[in-house]
């Protein structure tokens, strides 16, 4: 056995689905449906790791493999150590799950007995639970809804039960899958500060899907971005942005409108009146090209664009990388 | 057991939880006894003795089916069904617990609750208006036996149609179909001692018949001896026979498993 065997080891994993589409009155054709097609990563212990990608990527495909409630069609997982699909039971009561659309939570009961029927279904001692309500409670502000019913609560308030749900056993991998959609600023920022409390001071490995951009800056230091069921990247914030958004883009406004400037090394995108797109290579020093463009052109007014992750993200998940033109590619 | 027991504790107290509801489904299911009771009684007075059964008998019974309607859900139905249908049903397999052991954990949690809530009013209500059988303390203690292998069995039936919806994506001509089915061969339409003969004795030796004939028939004391214990034994032997099955195809349905809306 390896010294430190990773938290989660997938190794060209694969999940595809038969569908049967109608092809004629009676005829069906049965097609093939590769949701996740051949993926390996390794997530080792301790790591906060966002796992994104566009809706029907195969993100929640993944997370029910790596639970154990699909069958990997191909390809081998370990989870904790773990065969998921074969040994689900045993490794429910090592991890967490919130499937932040749903809830694990009892409707028309308090919370708190949610909480207690939780407590027996993972075999928590007394004293042990105890200890970790209080705690939860305390990290999550739960105090002033516990004896509420479910039904009734915001979805803010709702989304902090059932991350408690998924704690009160202590797991070692928590899995959420887009446990912030939805909530008010004040909520997410509640839902983040736990998650990097949990995560830093506890050590709990957390794997993370979600399609908001403020959770992956905040919390992970490595992100997987799967799309077309193939994992498109793995690396950290940083190199994904080098990656794929490592060009800077210049808007420059001009005295008055002309041709496109002409500089070494330097592609116009686009322009418009007076104003021009340019596209500054991570090579190329910017002052150098201001003050060569002040010296040719009367220049008004400047501004230099860090591409952001969301449109680095949006260009990936288009296949182009003319992200950073506000979506408008200009034409050849 | 460990977590069972709880799961059925905490299903009483959620199917409890709204009383008004449940009361004016009482309300509604002892309506509807008076007007079937009138029928049974016509019947009974044109055919004395039609079935074995005297007018308070067929009375009786009416009321009792009445009773039942709740505990073992004869119109069928299950919340898990709902939750196959959204995908809510990762949930439920995702629990370090078996899938029918949780919901026949709730169904029995449910039904005692629904018993309580919706089974007393149409049986005291027809016992103060009508000519009615009490049975006496044997036969009280016979017939809890038989309404519990009757929800065992309910369920059973209903756990089965209810996996369907892994293979239909839309459960509702299985519903449709279940509804006929478990009205028919209940007894909840007729008694089935009226039906007369193949018929009778195919209706009689169904599933459904453990349902609500043989409880009312143990509450009416028609079995007696080794009789009561063969009703009882054929309630038990379909129950076990259907949560078989169920064992079997949730196996199937967790292989075959596509979890509807990611």
């Amino acid at each position: 056995m390896r010294a430190e065997p990773g938290m989660i080891e997938a190794e060209d994993v694969a999940k595809s689905f038969t569908v049967r589409k109608r092809s004629g009155r009676l005829r069906r054709t049965r097609t093939t449906l590769d949701a996740v097609d051949g993926v390996s990563f390794t997530v080792r212990r301790g790591e906060f790791v966002g796992y994104l990608g566009p809706n029907g990527a195969g993100k929640s495909t993944t997370i029910k493999m790596l639970t154990g409630i699909l069958t990997p069609s191909s390809g081998s997982l370990r989870v904790c150590g773990l065969d998921p699909a074969r040994r689900r039971t045993e490794l429910a009561r090592r991890i967490g799950v919130v499937f932040g659309q749903r809830t694990t939570l009892w409707w028309d009961l308090p919370l708190r007995d949610s909480l207690t029927l939780i407590r027996r279904l993972y075999r928590v001692d007394a004293a042990a639970h105890r200890t970790r309500l209080a705690e939860l409670t305390a990290l999550l502000e739960l105090e002033p809804f516990l004896d509420t019913p479910v039904r009734q609560l915001s979805l803010g308030q709702r989304m902090r039960g059932d991350l408690a749900a998924a704690l009160l056993h202590g797991p070692e991998l928590l899995v959420l899958d887009e446990p912030t959609i939805g909530l008010d600023v004040v909520s997410k920022a509640t839902v983040r500060g736990f998650l990097e409390r949990l995560n830093t001071e506890r050590g709990t490995t957390i794997l993370l899907t979600t399609h908001d951009l403020g959770d992956i800056e905040r919390l992970c230091r490595r992100v997987m971005i799967i799309d077309h069921g193939r994992l498109a990247f793995d690396g950290g914030l940083d190199r994904l942005r080098a990656t794929v958004g490592a060009d800077r883009m210049l808007v420059v406004e001009l005295a008055r409108p002309g041709p496109p400037v002409v500089l070494d090394g330097i592609e116009v995108l686009r322009t418009e009146g007076p104003r021009q797109w340019l596209r500054l290579p991570n090579a190329v020093n910017a002052a150098a090209v201001v003050s060569a463009l002040a010296e040719r052109h009367e220049v008004r007014d400047i501004s230099l664009r860090e591409a952001d992750i969301e449109e680095v993200l949006a260009g990936l998940y288009r296949g182009d990388h003319a992200y950073w033109c506000s979506g408008r590619p200009v034409a050849p | 057991m460990g977590v069972y027991p709880w799961v059925a504790w905490f299903a009483f107290r959620r199917y409890t939880a709204y009383p008004l509801g449940s009361g004016a489904e009482a309300l509604t299911n002892t309506v509807f006894g008076f007007i079937r009771a009138s029928v049974l009684i016509a019947l009974w007075r044109a055919r004395p003795g039609l079935g074995g059964y005297d007018t308070a008998d067929a009375v009786t019974f009416c009321f009792l089916t009445q009773a039942l309607i709740g505990p073992v859900q004869v119109f069928g139905g299950m919340e898990l069904t709902e939750r196959i249908r959204n995908g809510d049903v990762a949930i439920d397999l995702y629990r370090p617990t078996a899938l029918q052991g949780w919901w026949l954990a709730d169904d029995l949690g449910r039904a005692a609750g629904s018993l309580l809530l919706r089974g007393v009013l149409p049986l005291v209500a027809g016992a103060l208006v009508f000519p009615f059988h009490w049975p006496g303390p044997a036969g009280a203690a016979a017939f809890t036996v038989a309404v519990t292998l009757g929800v065992l069995v309910s369920f059973g039936l209903r756990y089965l149609v209810t996996l369907c919806s892994f293979w239909l994506h839309d459960g509702r001509g299985m519903d449709a179909v279940a509804l006929v089915l478990s009205l028919f061969f209940s007894g909840m339409t007729v008694p089935l001692v009226v039906f007369p003969g193949l018929l009778g004795t195919v209706a009689r030796g169904l599933p459904w018949a453990a349902q609500i004939q043989v409880p009312a028939d143990v509450y009416l004391g028609k079995h007696t001896g080794t009789g009561l214990l063969g009703a009882l034994a054929f309630q038990a032997v379909w129950a076990m026979a259907l949560l078989a099955a169920g064992h079997v195809l949730t196996g199937m349905a967790r292989r075959k498993l596509v979890i509807h809306g990611g």
